[in-house]
């Protein structure tokens, strides 16, 4: 007679949005893993259609509390490709700096509110607080940084409404950005501290072999702009991404699993991803302080995923620093001005948590006819399974509870925007 | 209330930006720590304390028939169940469905639509429960939030403005959008709270705080039709983050009708 074991997390916390973890061992062997997403579906890419271009932006923001500012930008992005529109330089720094400001926010949240719990023992920051005050406190004070300079230029942090096909409603005013300054120097250290505190961590051994993929850009770090590269070789124009990937619907889940053709493979996007292709374009405070802590060679362990968004944190914080220093005057223009036609544009831009790619087709009537959007997170689902298949005979041994705990780690290795995906998780595991 | 009442947040179809509006409270997180006992949050923590509870926060809206018993369940254990932002208070964008075919939606996103279990609507939670307090935005201010929990504690009703945006816009002295610009504003017709912030960046309310008390948007909305903005764009503006909202809902749909 076989023994079958299961084990299953009925609710994934730390991570945000819904899922469940289901695994089945039959006779001692990983037999069946299952990331089951049940956050319910939106439909966001059906409602989408008759909308007016000018909407998109404050839409699409709603896909995702703590990254709107990348589905704000993917989406007037691949829209002024549609309506054939050139933004200005100085609009794309603002942009840029927008950005920075999420993934200060985004990952400052994740490495010590939600990750740095799991390596450290503790079922919360809040708990971590009672003995690691410091660095809770340090944690929370970035992550307001970034929500700051989000407020400052977006009006808000959650859900900006500055942002707009063709720049911003009114540019932001120099005075009020010159004023983050000195908390942006202390960002910079914090995160170069920060980058301190994870580097020295105990890491799972986890070897894999991640076919990794994001955008590249010749001069700067990914965030608005590049090619779509893999490490197995493809370098695309993201005009061509649909080409190379698509999108399958699994039963357990509302979010649709990502793959690579022409095999079908999964594939990883998100700060290791972009560590790896992109470590030459980081500022040079990161890859100075990444060579300081040992980790400028390939990282491919995705435990140390929360050691590359260390990395970005400083790089994101250092670029807004020299961003906000070079915004001595406002633009004399904030938008350029359009007229809505029939067309069709595509992007993809850095969500924190990876490639984010968005598809509009505008009708003759001026609305949109055609929405589609790719999350980071489903492009990970088919990944994150295939890392619980390798991972679990090292947790096999442990008690259920903790053996659920251990595996929890490794999907928030991924910092999964479940909500994003639902088009996401149950540690359901029989034995 | 105990003297370290018990809170717990509870998630339905929504962005997650509301709950992550009490994380984003970063000076005050770690005083509301110690002042309540953050018993069920599953964004923030692995550890969960069974019921009940003496403040329930929930966000999004219900979508599914399994929603509606979990928030029949959750009010169960809850002395206060407080709904927060635009899902919970009026079906959220999500709410858009309910002027669709469901089946034609989820048909259009995904392969095999046998997958899926819905609704035919997005509603509010007040749709299937009692709910003491709707605290609403899209999304939620953190002010508003540490009132509302702190008036709780306090064991008082809590309160917020109810008027409209207009009153944040002549307090920051924002020249009106409407009347100097032409725009096709919501904010005579939209509660105030989240600080005036779109005429202050040269564009147009549109309604993240919902109606306001005793609002008359199908009024607003005739003005703006008179000086001659299309039909089609005033129903768009209505029917938004909280276009399920029954003061916006009527009037998109005499609008549209017409």
């Amino acid at each position: 007679m076989s023994a079958k074991r299961t084990f299953e997390v009925k609710a994934l916390s730390r991570v945000e949005g819904e899922g469940a973890l289901y695994v089945r061992l039959l006779d001692g062997a990983v037999d069946h893993v299952e990331l089951n997403i049940y956050e319910p579906p939106r439909f966001f890419e059906s409602f989408l259609r008759g909308r007016s271009v000018e909407e998109v932006p404050d839409i699409t923001a709603r896909i995702c509390g703590i990254c709107p500012v990348a589905y704000q930008m993917s989406s007037c992005h691949a829209l002024e490709k549609a309506l054939g529109l050139q933004v200005p330089d100085e609009i794309r720094a603002l942009r840029r700096l927008l950005y920075c400001g999420e993934w200060i926010e985004s990952h400052a949240l994740h490495i010590y509110l939600l990750h740095l719990p799991d390596f450290l023992g503790y079922e919360s920051a809040l708990s971590m607080a009672n003995d690691h005050a410091d660095a809770v406190q340090r944690g929370l004070r970035l992550k307001k940084i970034g929500n700051d300079l989000l407020a400052r230029i977006g009006g808000r942090a959650v859900h900006p409404v500055n942002v707009t096909v063709g720049g911003f409603y009114r540019a932001p005013r120099v005075r009020d950005l010159q004023e983050l300054l000195p908390d942006i120097e202390w960002a910079l250290q914090a995160s170069i501290e920060t980058l301190r505190l994870v580097a020295r961590l105990d890491f799972p051994p986890l070897d894999r072999d991640y076919d990794f993929v994001s955008l590249r850009h010749p001069r700067e770090y990914p965030m608005n702009a590049g090619d779509v590269v893999t490490a197995s070789g493809l370098e695309i124009p993201v005009e061509e991404y649909e080409q190379h990937f698509q999108e399958r619907h699994v039963r357990q889940s509302t979010a649709l699993h990502s793959v690579l053709l022409p095999d079908e493979r999964c594939y990883l996007v998100g700060p290791l991803a972009r560590f790896n292709h992109c470590y030459e374009q980081l500022s040079p405070i990161a890859k100075r302080e990444a060579e300081r802590c040992g980790v400028d060679g390939a990282m491919e362990n995705n435990f140390r995923s929360i050691v590359a968004r260390a990395v970005e944190l400083i790089t994101a914080c250092d670029e807004a620093r020299e961003l906000i220093r070079q915004y001595t005057r406002e633009p004399a223009v904030s938008r350029v001005p359009f007229t809505p036609r029939a067309g069709e544009g595509c992007h993809a831009t850095e969500a924190p948590r990876g490639l984010l790619y968005h598809r509009y087709r505008i009708g003759d009537d001026g609305l949109i006819a055609e929405a589609k959007i790719t999350p980071p997170t489903s492009q990970n689902q088919g990944q994150i399974e295939d890392d619980l298949r390798a991972f679990v005979p090292q947790v096999l041994d442990l008690d259920d509870t903790t053996a659920a705990r251990r595996c929890e780690h490794l999907i928030r290795n991924y910092d999964p925007c479940i909500s994003c995906a639902t088009h996401f998780l149950r540690w359901i595991v029989e034995r | 209330m105990a003297a370290r009442p018990k809170l717990a947040v509870f998630k339905f179809a929504s962005c997650d930006g509301c709950q992550l509006t009490l994380l984003n409270c970063e000076n005050e997180l770690l005083a509301v720590a110690s002042a309540v006992e953050i018993a069920y949050f599953l964004e923030a923590r692995t550890q969960q304390l069974d019921g009940p509870y003496d403040i329930g926060l929930v966000e999004g809206s219900v979508t599914t028939a399994h929603d509606i018993q979990r928030i029949k369940e959750a009010r169960k254990q809850c002395r206060y169940l407080i709904a927060l932002g635009a899902c919970a208070t009026a079906g959220g964008i999500q709410a858009l469905r309910n002027w669709a075919d469901v089946a034609e939606f989820t048909r259009c996103v995904y392969a095999h639509p046998e997958y899926i279990e819905t609704l035919a609507t997005s509603t509010s939670i007040a749709d299937h429960v009692v709910v003491d307090f709707e605290l609403r935005g899209c999304p939620i201010s953190h002010q508003q939030l540490l009132d509302v929990v702190s008036s709780l504690l306090r064991g008082k009703k809590p309160a917020v403005a109810s008027y409209s945006v207009c009153m944040e816009c002549k307090r920051r002295q924002t020249v009106c959008v409407s009347v100097a610009r032409g725009m096709p504003c919501l904010g005579p017709a939209t509660q105030a709270g989240c600080g005036a912030i779109c005429p202050a960046f040269a564009r147009a309310c549109f309604g993240c705080y919902g109606p306001k008390e005793q609002a008359n948007p199908m009024s607003l909305m005739r003005f703006y039709f008179d000086r001659g903005i299309g039909r089609g764009t005033l129903v768009r503006l209505a029917r938004n983050f909280n276009g399920n909202a029954p003061e916006f809902r009527d009037a998109s749909n005499v609008l549209s009708s017409q």
